[in-house]
């Protein structure tokens, strides 16, 4: 049995070299004054107040539209519901080059609904709306996905108990089901604040590649990878950063929480 | 025991199976493979003849279409390429000075032009200069976005800023520009004739004022890296004259100067 526990654990550090060497490598190719001066361009902090920016919207509308409807799909079976889940996890896997001709299909100037969105004032190509759309569409379904996991992992007990002693639907949604979710719900977030910030291709082909307006971090760091490779090192290692500690802090949360004894087993 | 072994074939065979793909496009199993890195506006050119030359060559030919500034960024960055064609004659230019690429040669021209859609209203650089017009252009760093700039910069400079300031994109190659135009999205765009010419129909291609046009003049070597230095030399001698070259002539490129 050594030999299979070796085989593991070699594994692991093929596993572990893998993921971890590009990573590194990020931040061993450009010293700290060179990220500190490519940052101090105006383009790249344009680029990464717009990615905080849009990402935090997209995150926002997600939460606020997917939370009740993660809370119904988690909390109700009824005909259909698997075919619904499935339709909403479909994002999840499709390309992103996928995802921005869908995106051109239906909302853009000659899309399906591009008439009724240009008539409503709405623009979104070339717009930074256009960016939280297609955010938005590609990291949804990373929130919802966990957020129906984390709602139907919660013992029933615990709601039927708040419904017995008096408390509405919605007060027990609100006090009881979300503060227990919570970890659950911090993890999804989590996953889905990263593809918001990683998103590349649905924005570029949705909404175009303009500085201030649509270029987020991703595309600055393509429009730099050819001419000024530095930058656009500078750019990532701050999005490896970003992320990293985006990450630390859900798991860190979900650590106290657990020691706490706050989740329920 | 036994089961570690399995698993350690299984791990072996998943590595070994990641270099298997050969076959998948129907070349004989012992054609050389080609790697040719070549700039987007010669796509559907190079797409055509790329399979009589596969037979001619008992070659499996793999083409790679981006930006040319990207294409060189990759060369810069050691990938493996054996012909290297770009929109320009700087960016293989400079990989020559820098020992990466044999010296360059000049195989076609092409026409760079105002493209709109076909039933827009716009069908002058005045038109372009109109307040609103949403206009689509290459980024920097790309061949048609350089030419872009330079062309620009010939007009009275109110017209030069009011067209820069009607900029909504800056797409990293000209498919992009293309593809914001045939959407509907953008009203206008600086592209190659060419680029026109392979929407069949969607777009139509303005001529600018001879004093607007830039020289565009294609530039195509070898890199010194190339697995396959010689197919990577008949490639780039193919551009010329043979069958890519009258590709490219139908797509509409001009010859070399």
């Amino acid at each position: 049995m050594r030999r299979f526990a070796l085989l593991l654990a070699l594994s692991l550090a093929v596993t572990l070299t893998f993921l971890t060497l590009p990573i590194v490598a990020i931040f061993l190719d450009s010293s700290p004054a060179e990220l500190v001066r490519s940052l101090g361009e105006p383009g790249a902090l344009d680029a990464l107040w717009l990615s905080l920016r849009t990402t935090a919207i997209s995150i926002a509308i997600i939460l606020l539209v997917g939370t009740p409807a993660a809370y119904l799909l988690a909390t109700r079976s009824f005909r259909g519901r698997a075919l619904i889940v499935t339709l909403i996890e479909l994002p999840l896997v499709l390309p992103p080059a996928v995802a921005g001709i869908a995106l051109l299909a239906a909302v853009g100037p000659s899309g399906i609904l591009g008439g009724s969105v240009e008539s409503a004032g709405i623009q979104l190509t070339f717009a930074t709306a256009g960016v939280v759309v297609a955010l938005t569409f590609v990291a949804s379904p990373f929130y919802i996905r966990q957020a129906i996991a984390a709602f139907a992992s919660v013992d029933r007990v615990l709601l039927d108990a708040s419904r017995t002693l008096g408390a509405s639907e919605s007060r027990g949604f609100l006090r009881v089901m979300i503060p227990v979710a919570l970890p659950g719900l911090a993890a999804g977030t989590a996953l889905a604040v990263g593809r918001a910030l990683g998103e590349f291709g649905a924005t570029l082909m949705f909404a175009g590649s303009f500085e201030g307006i649509t270029q987020t971090v991703p595309l600055a760091i393509y429009d730099r990878f050819s001419t000024e490779f530095d930058a656009a090192l500078a750019l990532s290692a701050v999005l490896v950063a970003v992320s990293a500690a985006i990450l630390l802090s859900v798991k860190l949360v979900q650590g106290g929480r657990a020691l706490s004894g706050w989740q329920v087993e | 025991m036994k089961r570690a072994l399995v698993l350690a074939a299984m791990l072996a065979l998943a590595v070994a199976g990641c270099g298997g793909d050969d076959d998948a496009r129907g070349a004989s199993a012992d054609a050389t493979r080609l790697v040719v890195s070549a700039a987007s506006s010669m796509t559907e050119a190079l797409e055509s003849c790329a399979p009589g030359f596969e037979e001619a060559e008992n070659a499996d030919v793999r083409l790679s279409f981006a930006g040319s500034d990207e294409l060189a960024a990759q060369i810069r960055q050691g990938a493996p390429v054996d012909a290297y064609a770009a929109a320009n004659t700087r960016l293989p230019e400079e990989l020559y000075d820098e020992d990466l690429l044999t010296k360059p040669v000049e195989f076609a021209t092409n026409e760079f032009v105002l493209a709109a859609p076909a039933d827009s209203q716009i069908d002058s650089v005045e038109d372009v200069a109109e307040e609103g017009t949403k206009v689509v252009v290459g980024s920097e760093s790309v061949p048609i976005g350089s030419y872009t700039r330079e062309s620009l910069a010939k007009l009275p400079p109110a017209q030069e800023t009011a067209i820069l300031a009607n900029v909504v994109s800056n797409e990293p190659d000209v498919k992009g520009i293309v593809g914001k135009l045939t959407q509907g999205a953008g009203d206008a765009g600086f592209v190659y004739v060419t680029d026109v010419n392979a929407t069949g129909g969607d777009l139509k291609a303005i001529d600018l004022p001879a004093e607007l046009e830039p020289q565009v003049t294609y530039g195509a070597g070898v890199p010194t890296a190339a697995r396959e230095p010689e197919l990577g030399q008949s490639f780039v001698d193919g551009l010329t004259s043979g069958p890519c070259a009258d590709a490219l002539a139908e797509a509409g490129f001009g010859s070399a100067p």
